[in-house]
């Protein structure tokens, strides 16, 4: 019960607390170019879902099953960058198959999960701060579904500004910036969430 | 192969400003705000990136002909991971503050879009000076971007600029030129970091906006001029007939 209860913790904390975007910069290209549609945000959020929670749960024990018995941990990045590469492929592949219109939405989009620096940042801190298997699938759950939550409403408020009357040197990319901005001080009230909880 | 005269010149200054990869082409933006908190990081980053970005580009350059189409990106990719690995390990030996200062967004190089992009779009076409050029002026580029950025967040969020924190071998010294107490923490927070880029990126845009109203303008009073030209010539013309 005691590492259930720390294990949602430690999911929502990733999630609302450090959010992926809005505190740890990881991904902030995918969130400022894929979030002009919702249906496309939403698309992206769940792809990078997807290759979050696996890379997770194979970089970890790539790491300390094959990589530390070797003696190579210094070849984790090239490890992880090769792994992320082909699940990116193999989700591509999937959704291909399954949803066709979903694939044509997200176009040139889903190569560049590779390039999300939220998978390879996850992979690599989970295990630069030498976090179990157990916290490691939190943080990646966490981050990913924080990833989510972030670009679907981001590009729910992008929509409104696109008809907005913005002053013209503001208009798209800067506009959209303060938005993050503001959002950052709103996440930033979470700060204190968990300060009286004994984990 | 002819080329242009000052080509190298064009190729090398085009990093700079015409098509800066953070201001221009928004490529880079994670590391860019996430290691501007103070101006001395933000140099050690830029110059991390810049020489992951020029071995890259040379290597690439060389083994163009040698790497074939379809297995591209993923060779791309662990070339640039090999030498993120070894500016890993040279930075964690040579300079560990800059390290412990940058963390996880030295591995994130790997990934940031503007080395791939560059490797890409550029090195896999051109000769091995040429990406040399181009490598150095994107990264240069991508280094004074960076520090623009801390420049602004450094100042308005700590009214100071201190040094010899990070690069230990010069001594440290602090620069205080807004007084204690009136300074803006926020711009040392994320959302300080978003409102600086947006800040830059409008006034970007405003004066590129500025230079086409202008242009458009000229081209505007060109074009009446001749029609005035016109006009009057073909009123001569008519005068002359009668």
């Amino acid at each position: 019960m005691q590492i259930f209860i720390s294990f949602i913790l430690a999911i929502i904390s990733s999630m609302l607390i450090d959010n992926v975007v809005l505190s740890r910069f990881y991904g902030i290209c995918p969130f400022l170019g894929v979030s002009r549609k919702v249906n496309s945000s939403l698309g992206m959020g769940v792809a990078v879902v997807f290759v979050i929670i696996l890379a997770t749960v194979i970089c970890w024990p790539l790491y300390n099953f094959v990589l530390v018995p070797a003696g190579i941990q210094f070849m984790d990045t090239v490890a992880y960058i090769l792994v992320i590469a082909s699940l990116v492929q193999l989700v591509g592949l999937f959704i291909k198959k399954y949803s066709p219109s979903l694939y044509k939405s997200l176009g040139i989009y889903l190569p560049l999960i590779t390039t999300n620096c939220a998978v390879l940042g996850v992979a690599q801190s989970n295990t630069d701060q030498g976090l179990s298997f157990l916290s490691s699938l939190a943080n990646g759950i966490g981050t990913s579904i924080g990833f989510l939550l972030i670009i679907v409403a981001f590009s729910c408020i992008r929509v409104r500004l696109e008809s907005a009357n913005t002053p013209k040197a503001l208009k798209g990319l800067p506009i959209a910036l303060f938005t993050a901005a503001i959002m950052a001080i709103a996440f930033m009230g979470l700060q204190g969430l968990f300060s009286g909880i004994q984990l | 192969m002819s080329r242009e005269k000052g080509y190298t010149k064009k190729n090398f200054l085009k990093g700079l400003f015409i098509e800066n990869p953070l201001f221009v082409s928004i490529l880079g933006t994670c590391p860019a705000l996430a290691t501007t908190k103070s101006v001395e990081a933000a140099i050690g980053m830029g110059i991390l990136f810049t020489v992951v970005l020029i071995c890259s580009n040379i290597l690439v350059s060389l083994l163009r002909k040698i790497i074939s189409e379809e297995i591209r990106t993923p060779a791309y990719i662990v070339i640039i991971a090999t030498f993120v690995t070894i500016v890993k390990m040279a930075t964690n030996a040579f300079l560990p503050e800059l390290y412990s200062t940058l963390g996880v967004f030295i591995s994130l190089i790997v990934v940031n879009c503007i080395v791939l992009g560059r490797a890409e779009a550029y090195a896999s076409k051109n000769n091995v000076f040429d990406s040399l050029i181009d490598a150095l002026g994107m990264g240069l580029g991508y280094t004074l971007a960076l520090i623009a950025m801390a420049f602004f967040r450094e100042l308005l969020g700590t009214g100071a600029f201190s040094f010899g924190k990070i690069f230990t071998f010069i001594p440290a010294f602090k620069l205080q030129i807004i007084p204690k107490g009136y300074e803006i923490s926020m711009f040392q927070n994320p959302a300080g970091a978003f409102i600086v880029f947006a800040i830059i990126l409008g006034v970007i845009a405003f004066i590129k906006n500025r230079k086409d109203e202008l242009k458009l303008n000229k081209a505007k009073q060109e074009r009446i001029r001749k029609e005035q030209e016109a006009k009057l010539a073909a009123a001569k013309e008519t005068g002359g007939n009668q």
